[in-house]
């Protein structure tokens, strides 16, 4: 595979080749004015996340429904219309661009839904559906595309003969295999997949994260990976951004996110995992967050997380705060010292 | 891309054989006896109005006999009208304008209707502020007036006629085809679609038309049958093409006569009546076919 990403600097150590570079990206929705003529309200959806993923990785993108993390996915499809920010594919910018340029660039990225049911036209053949890609963006010539969907029907675990079933013909599961299958038509760099087990049995949903890991093995694959399943998101992901109201809370690699959270909420939301891991079980004992998220209509001043945070201080509510770097976490909290001690283990080191 | 993988399927492969949507409809519909009488009823009428000339090859306005002769008298099965003329060739043929009218009248009604329907609901924003505000102007003009002044602009021809009941009725289509399009644009398997580079006339017609059709069908069928009706109204107004016999046409010219002789005007009227039956039925059978789940109340 060929990279032409951007000129690294010959003396420095390979850094890790980036595949996805996602700046400061903003997704608002327009409501309804509710008088004439005063400002339309605005749902803050995306509202300012900055990511990096390694290309041959996978980023875990984790959160409460209403977190954004989907229309973030979306975003970076350019399936959601971008407010504002930058998103780098191959290091080449992608939120200026309209029409055919859009369509070219569609080969390279594409998306594995969460609704296998809803995610395939039922009018369509399987093999219609895995081959549309082909067509579409025209890859290959004619004869080679028979071919290539009977190959891909393989290499998702499907067999060639079933091309000729429909949608309903199939299982949750299988379902799911053919949107793989059809993710995968073009050969693209990356590929979203927005929580695609966490409609499927828990049985089936190990088939096709292993089948999703076998392909990415196989391929070199990058996968944006969307998901609230934190047990999923610590199989499948090898760096992981928690975001909570529009906005990336911390961002670390797996071990380091699951070992030590520096962001309250990160710390909230791993102690709701239960875990057969006595190490993790006996760390902390469960952190209740009390009431919801506040509305991302009008985001309140300060750090989002304020009206939830148990150790939230005036500071918290008045400053918004930077996601900062700290050993190797980025995370996005005043109270976070410089040295990496997390206000939750403030009293416990002190 | 050929690296070797366990072509074994993971799950069960499929065995179950499940229907196509369009036979499980077709074997809903056979369910539906009242439908299926309507299919065959109207499939007799068809059968006849496109036989009928070839096998009684007349003049349909010559008149043939006395005037106002009462039905079974002198061989006229159903009498004649106040000009002589045999009402048997007269609905023989009157059935022509009147299926001609509705099924063009019904296919001006659905193209319109998608055409708007479609635009609005994929595009939104201004093209729908647009298409919309043009709809609610014609659903708030009085149908018949409007159909009136469509037929007499041009003259009364079995053109014009379908083409003003198409102009008049056409809204209804245009908003179930919008809300269809509202409701599907924002499924996954559109997004998909954009997804994998599809340009926007493919996703308006080949993926969310079809996916739109089956309460599409149901409203086509129906609109036939107010069609046929609208045209009988027409040419109960004397709004009917003069060349071409109508059962609306053979209502109005007997209309005078009505105490004195019945069947000139009771015949086309229960022929109208039987037509517009058939053609619900067909329309409710088609209802029930797509929703089958509405049937379990």
């Amino acid at each position: 595979m060929t990279a032409p990403g951007s000129p690294a600097p010959a003396s420095a150590a390979p850094a890790p080749d980036k595949l996805l570079e996602v700046r400061d990206l903003k997704v608002h929705f327009n409501l309804p004015r509710r008088k004439p003529f005063a400002p339309a309200p605005k749902v803050h959806a995306v509202d300012g996340v900055t990511f990096d993923t390694a290309r041959g990785e996978t980023l875990g993108l984790v959160g409460e429904s209403g977190s954004g993390k989907t229309t973030t996915a979306l975003a970076v499809m350019r399936l959601a219309p971008v407010t504002e920010g930058s998103i780098a594919l191959n290091g080449e910018e992608i939120v200026p661009l309209t029409g055919e340029a859009l369509r070219r660039q569609r080969r390279h990225m594409q998306i594995i839904f969460q609704d296998p049911y809803s995610s395939l036209n039922p009018r369509l053949r399987a093999g219609e559906i895995v081959r549309a890609p082909l067509d579409q963006l025209d890859v290959g010539d004619r004869d080679s595309r028979d071919d290539r969907v009977a190959e891909l029907f393989r290499l998702v675990g499907l067999r060639p003969e079933q091309q000729a079933l429909f949608p309903h013909q199939f299982s949750g599961g299988q379902r799911q295999r053919i949107g793989v299958a059809r993710a995968l038509a073009t050969q693209p760099d990356l590929i979203v997949c927005d929580e695609p087990v966490s409609a499927l049995d828990v049985a089936i949903q190990a088939q096709i994260l292993n089948l999703l890991r076998r392909l990415q093995e196989e391929f070199g694959l990058t996968y944006l990976f969307i998901s609230h399943d934190l047990g999923v998101v610590q199989y499948m992901c090898d760096d992981i951004a928690v975001m909570y109201l529009g906005q990336v809370v911390e961002h670390a690699d797996r071990v380091s996110l699951f070992r030590e959270p520096l962001h309250p909420y990160t710390n909230a939301l791993l102690s709701a995992v239960p875990s057969a891991d006595p190490v993790l079980r006996d760390r902390a004992s469960r952190i209740r967050l009390v009431g919801d998220p506040p509305s991302p209509i009008d985001p309140p001043p300060g750090c989002r997380f304020a009206s939830r945070c148990p150790f939230a201080e005036a500071r918290c509510r008045a400053e918004e705060p930077a996601l900062r770097s700290i050993g190797g976490h980025r995370v996005r909290c005043h109270l976070v010292t410089d040295d990496g001690v997390p206000p939750h283990r403030a009293g416990a080191s002190a | 891309m050929t690296a070797p993988t366990p072509a074994v399927p993971a799950e069960e492969p499929v065995v179950i054989e499940v229907e196509r949507p369009w036979r499980e409809a077709w074997r809903m519909f056979r369910r539906n006896t009242a439908a299926v009488a309507g299919l065959v009823t109207l499939s007799l009428i068809v059968l006849v109005t496109v036989l009928g000339p070839f096998v009684y090859p007349v003049d349909p306005f010559a008149p043939t006999g006395p005037l106002l002769l009462p039905p079974g008298e002198q061989g006229f099965l159903l009498g004649t009208d106040q000009q002589g003329r045999d009402l048997v060739v007269g609905l023989l043929y009157g059935s022509q304008s009147t299926l001609m009218v509705g099924a063009a009248a019904a296919a001006i009604t659905i193209t319109i209707g998608i055409l708007f329907g479609a635009l609005a609901g994929f595009y939104r924003g201004w093209i729908e502020e647009v298409l919309m505000r043009i709809t609610e102007f014609f659903q708030v003009l009085p149908p018949l007036l409007l159909a009136m002044v469509v037929v007499l602009l041009f003259s009364p021809s079995i053109y014009s006629i379908s083409i003003a009941i198409g102009v008049v009725s056409w809204t209804s289509t245009a908003r179930l085809v919008r809300a269809e399009f509202l409701r599907l644009r924002e499924l996954d398997f559109v997004k998909a679609e954009r997804a994998i580079g599809a340009r926007n006339a493919r996703i308006i017609w080949t993926i969310i038309l079809p996916n739109a059709a089956p309460p599409l069908i149901v409203s086509a069928a129906l609109s036939v049958g107010v069609a046929i009706l609208f045209e009988a109204g027409l040419a109960f107004l004397q709004l009917s093409d003069p060349n071409v016999m109508s059962w609306g046409y053979l209502i109005s010219v007997n209309r005078p006569q009505i105490l004195e002789a019945w069947w000139p005007v009771t015949f086309p009227g229960l022929a109208i009546f039987i037509t517009v039956l058939s053609v619900s039925l067909i329309g409710d059978g088609l209802n029930d076919a797509f929703n089958p789940k509405l049937r379990q109340r």
